[in-house]
């Protein structure tokens, strides 16, 4: 028997703006909207200001004394030295070193957030509340929907709503009001652009959306255009590129893990992970660029350049429109990853000559200080 | 005189003499979403009715176009490799795939009519 799908908040404004519904990670979302599609949505985000409903995704709060301390027993993040106001990029490991889920952790003072993936949002959340128990109270704030505003303009269009947000830098967090309720905003994103990610009641989320569109450089943008963003971006998809099998060192995620943390260890899978980070691994995640247009997908056979040996499989590609070329990420042999690295890449039977590229792809546009 | 007839597989042919225009549709464009790639068959390759003959990459997958004739191909849309939007923006148009010369103009009548195309599109939706 198939579950039935859930749907954000936000699902009548999607039907209301003609979206492309599809069925992603348990949820109805929107692919595209009407009038637009994949390829101009993402130059739209790019270039002006997009609306992505992320409310698929769960918001977790933690909150406890012990919050940091208890969050170090499931991730390797550094949360003890997190300060107010700020967001880190971790992950949840299992015993293996294998990435069960990749999160932001928020620290708001009086409690912490973390957002999950949707696909494991259910799992994560038992998870914490069983592990964090001795350390903090963990509950879903399910009654939220997670907006995020992707794009150069998306600074000058929330501070009309929250004024308080136009000197955030990349992952600073703020607890503000927006339209009367209270928000929860974090500069970052999934699309390389500068941008905020703004949780607020559901209740209020399609007065929001909407006040968003009221602006002319905002527009709507789908699971389409996120996921062509992100590749370009290089960020890897939870599902796709990192899974409970593969590790952050083969990600190359490991920068996500402090001094700190590897001298002292405590989190799952500490060993496969530290010895991975003295000694190297297997496999290691690159990004592909292919000599042609056709866009390589999943699971193609990535071969050496004369297209004898099998050196390691893509993960995720498609097209990437701000490059107008095939974006992929893959792992293949470390021997072979490095900088303009020439490979052949199977797709529908023919090798094609493809190079290994440092990611991202596209450089990314976060406002630092 | 032309006749334009559809397959259930979203393609369209256009028979004129002895010179069979081949497509896919605007439904079939409107799935597919953006366009980014064709892969046509070899000039004077032989298609067979029903099996593969192309295949189109959009944005978010590949799908494969099948030949609603057999024949052999005689000439083939070169914009489509620089422009290969023009399948989004007209695919019924300067969005064609390839001409044919076709070796059974018999099965042409098996095709449908555009009525019975467009039934069948609001049937299976």
């Amino acid at each position: 028997m198939v579950e039935a799908l859930r749907r954000t908040p936000l699902y009548d404004f999607h039907i209301e703006k003609g979206a492309k519904i599809v069925p992603f990670a348990g949820f109805e979302m929107p692919l595209q909207y009407a009038g637009a599609g994949i390829i101009a949505e993402h130059k739209h985000t790019r270039e002006e200001a997009s609306l992505f409903d992320v409310s698929h995704m769960g918001i977790v709060k933690i909150e406890g004394k012990d919050a940091a301390k208890g969050l170090e027993t499931i991730t390797p993040g550094d949360f003890m030295s997190l300060p107010v106001g700020k967001q880190k990029y971790s992950y949840f490991t299992n015993q293996d070193g294998g990435i069960v889920d990749d999160i932001m952790v928020a620290n708001y003072g009086d409690f912490f957030i973390a957002v999950v993936n949707a696909g494991s949002r259910d799992a994560d959340l038992a998870m914490m509340q069983e592990k964090l128990a001795p350390y903090a109270k963990v509950t879903e704030m399910a009654d939220y929907a997670l907006l995020a505003l992707q794009g150069p303009k998306a600074r000058e269009v929330l501070k009309t709503f929250a004024p308080d947000t136009e000197d955030m830098a990349f992952m600073d967090v703020k607890e503000t009001e927006i339209m009367g309720e209270q928000a929860l905003v974090s500069c970052s994103g999934y699309t390389g652009e500068d941008g905020f990610e703004i949780a607020l009641p559901a209740v209020k989320a399609e007065d929001f959306a909407a006040a968003l569109l009221d602006n002319p450089v905002v527009k709507p943008a789908g699971l389409g255009a996120r996921d062509t963003l992100r590749l370009e971006a290089g960020l890897p998809l939870h599902g796709n590129d990192i899974d409970a099998n593969t590790t952050p060192v083969e990600a190359g995620l490991a920068w996500a893990i402090s001094q700190r943390r590897r001298k002292e260890g405590g989190f799952p899978g500490e060993e496969v992970i530290l010895a991975q980070i003295a000694n190297g691994t297997d496999l290691k995640l690159v990004g592909i660029c292919v000599e042609s247009r056709v866009p390589v997908r999943s699971h193609a056979v990535i071969k050496d350049e004369n297209g004898d040996e099998e050196i390691g499989m893509v993960t995720s590609g498609s097209f990437g429109a701000t490059l107008n070329a095939p974006v992929a990420l893959g792992y293949i042999d470390p021997a072979f990853a490095a900088d303009g690295v020439q490979v052949k890449v199977v797709v529908h039977g023919n090798l094609l000559g493809a190079k290994i590229v440092k990611l991202p792809f596209v450089p990314h546009n976060y406002v630092r200080k | 005189m032309s006749e334009k007839r559809f397959t259930k597989e979203h393609e369209w042919v256009e028979l004129d003499g002895n010179t069979a225009v081949i497509g896919i549709t605007d439904h079939a464009q409107e799935q597919l979403g953006d366009v980014v790639f064709v892969e046509l068959p070899a000039l004077s390759a032989v298609v067979e009715k029903d099996k593969q003959m192309a295949v189109v990459e959009s944005v978010k997958a590949a799908s494969e176009v099948y030949a609603p004739l057999s024949g052999t191909v005689i000439e083939l849309n070169a914009a489509l490799s620089a422009s290969p939007e023009l399948v989004n923006s007209a695919p019924e148009g300067e969005g064609w795939f390839v001409k044919i010369t076709p070796s059974n103009p018999d099965e042409f009548a098996s095709l449908m009519t555009k009525e019975e195309y467009d039934t069948f599109v609001k049937e299976s939706h």
